[in-house]
Parts: C-alpha cells; sequence; structure tokens
C-alpha cells in the first residue's frame, strides 16, 4: 500500500479547503493506505487541546491517520499541549517520510 | 559520509510573503544534514529568493537600529546551505528558472545557483529518491 503525506499548511480558520483533505486522508485510510496528516506552519494551530478544531484532528487519528504537528511551529505559536491523537516531530520527521519508497507527499 | 539519496524540491514563493519559503529552506537544511543530495528547482517568485543584492534593514517607524532588527535575509540562508552541503560532502543543486529571472529582472545572485528551466526540473526528479513540490497557493 502507497503511503500518502499530506502536509497542511493552512489554518481551518481561513481556509475550508482543509476539510476536504481531512476527507480524503480518512478515504485513503479506510481503504487501508498508511497516511500521515503533517501539519505545518498556521496549520498547527488547531492542534492546540482545546480549540474549537482540535476534535478533527482527534478524529482523524481515531480512523488511522497519523496527525503529527511540526514542534518548530507549534513552538513559535506558543502552543505547549496538542489535542488527543496529536504528536509533535521535528521537520527531519517529514524528511524521513517524504524519502520513504512507495509514498506521495503532496502539499496544501 | 553522503546516504547517494538525492531530494528534489520545487518551490514557487516569493522571499518575505509566505511562511512556505522558511519551510522550504528548513527541508532543504534537513536533507544536507542527514548527508542526502538536494536539487532546487526555483520557480516564479522564489527566484528571489537568491538575489545578491538583499539587504537587511532597520526599522524607523519602531526606532529600532540594524543591529536590534537583525533582519534576516534569504539570500545569506541559501548561501549558508550551499556551505553547509560543501561541510557535508553532498551536493546542493540550485536551479533558477531563467524566464522567470528575465521577467523579474533578479538575475544577480549569491554564489551557487544556475540558470535553468522546467526541463532541469523534469530531469532532477527523474534522478532523484523523492520529489516535492511546494506550490503557491
Amino acid at each position: 500500500m502507497t503511503h500518502f503525506v499530506f502536509v497542511e499548511s493552512r489554518d481551518p480558520h481561513e481556509s475550508t479547503d482543509c476539510q476536504t483533505l481531512q476527507e480524503l486522508a480518512t478515504g485513503l485510510a479506510g481503504r487501508g493506505h498508511h497516511v500521515t496528516l503533517f501539519l505545518v506552519q498556521n496549520a498547527v494551530l488547531p492542534a492546540r487541546a482545546g480549540s474549537r478544531f482540535s476534535g478533527q484532528l482527534t478524529g482523524l487519528a481515531s480512523r488511522g491517520v497519523r496527525v503529527v504537528a511540526d514542534a518548530f511551529a507549534l513552538r513559535e505559536r506558543a502552543v505547549a499541549e496538542c489535542a488527543r491523537g496529536v504528536s509533535a516531530a521535528n521537520i527531519d520527521e517529514l524528511l524521513r517520510l517524504i524519502m520513504e519508497p512507495d509514498t506521495r507527499a503532496l502539499w496544501h | 559520509m553522503g546516504t547517494g539519496k538525492t531530494l528534489t524540491l520545487a518551490i514557487m514563493d516569493a522571499p518575505y510573503e509566505s511562511a512556505a519559503s522558511t519551510t522550504a529552506l528548513r527541508l532543504v537544511d534537513a536533507a544536507l544534514r542527514a548527508g542526502h543530495h538536494v536539487s532546487v528547482f526555483a520557480y516564479e517568485g522564489a527566484v528571489a529568493l537568491t538575489m545578491r543584492g538583499q539587504k537587511p534593514h532597520a526599522n524607523p517607524v519602531k526606532g529600532t537600529s540594524l543591529e536590534d532588527e537583525h533582519h534576516p535575509t534569504t539570500k545569506d540562508w541559501v548561501s549558508a546551505l550551499f556551505g553547509l552541503a560543501g561541510e557535508r560532502g553532498v551536493k546542493l543543486d540550485w536551479v533558477n528558472c531563467g524566464l522567470c529571472v528575465d521577467e523579474r529582472g533578479a538575475g544577480e545572485w549569491v554564489d551557487g545557483p544556475r540558470r535553468g528551466g522546467p526541463k532541469d526540473f523534469f530531469e532532477m526528479a527523474e534522478r532523484s529518491t523523492a520529489t516535492f513540490v511546494i506550490p503557491t497557493r
């Protein structure tokens, strides 16, 4: 199975496209693919525990999507605690994922 | 010791407009530190990332000096990435789209980048372990 890595750079408060990407991620995970949603830049804002959209990310994780937030972006935005199901990682982890065989990485 | 793997990155955002430029350069930095070769295809506004004439500035509105602002420039970051590649014994191949450069009059670069076109991006991708595109919105 292909590993899909979606790099989300947008904050759902500014772009409803985030919802579409999450639906795509959920659909692919439901078909048995490995799927990672890697949050960068303002896309880490909903990863803050208690934020309005954090439940969506927790829901994604419960449906088999690995949700990762860029630790650098979290620090920049003073996000100290991530929502349930969201882990923090450095850009090295994104690089590792992109360089893996049978991986399709897409920026949004 | 290099891994022998190559990451190709296509970027399009002009400097000082989008956080995507910083993310892209962080990814290049991480790849070089991991021992990978890196190919960058700078398209459209991204050709200005390497312009030699960029200068840090003071901020007269806030009354801060050049030193207070400590303003980073993308051309210095790119130069540092070429230096890092040399230290690590891996190759950074940075191609600026020639037509994009001409349109913008953005031809004076720091040392390192070369002129090319979309054909170079295709060839980079063909040779690479992985290709990642960071488009503009």
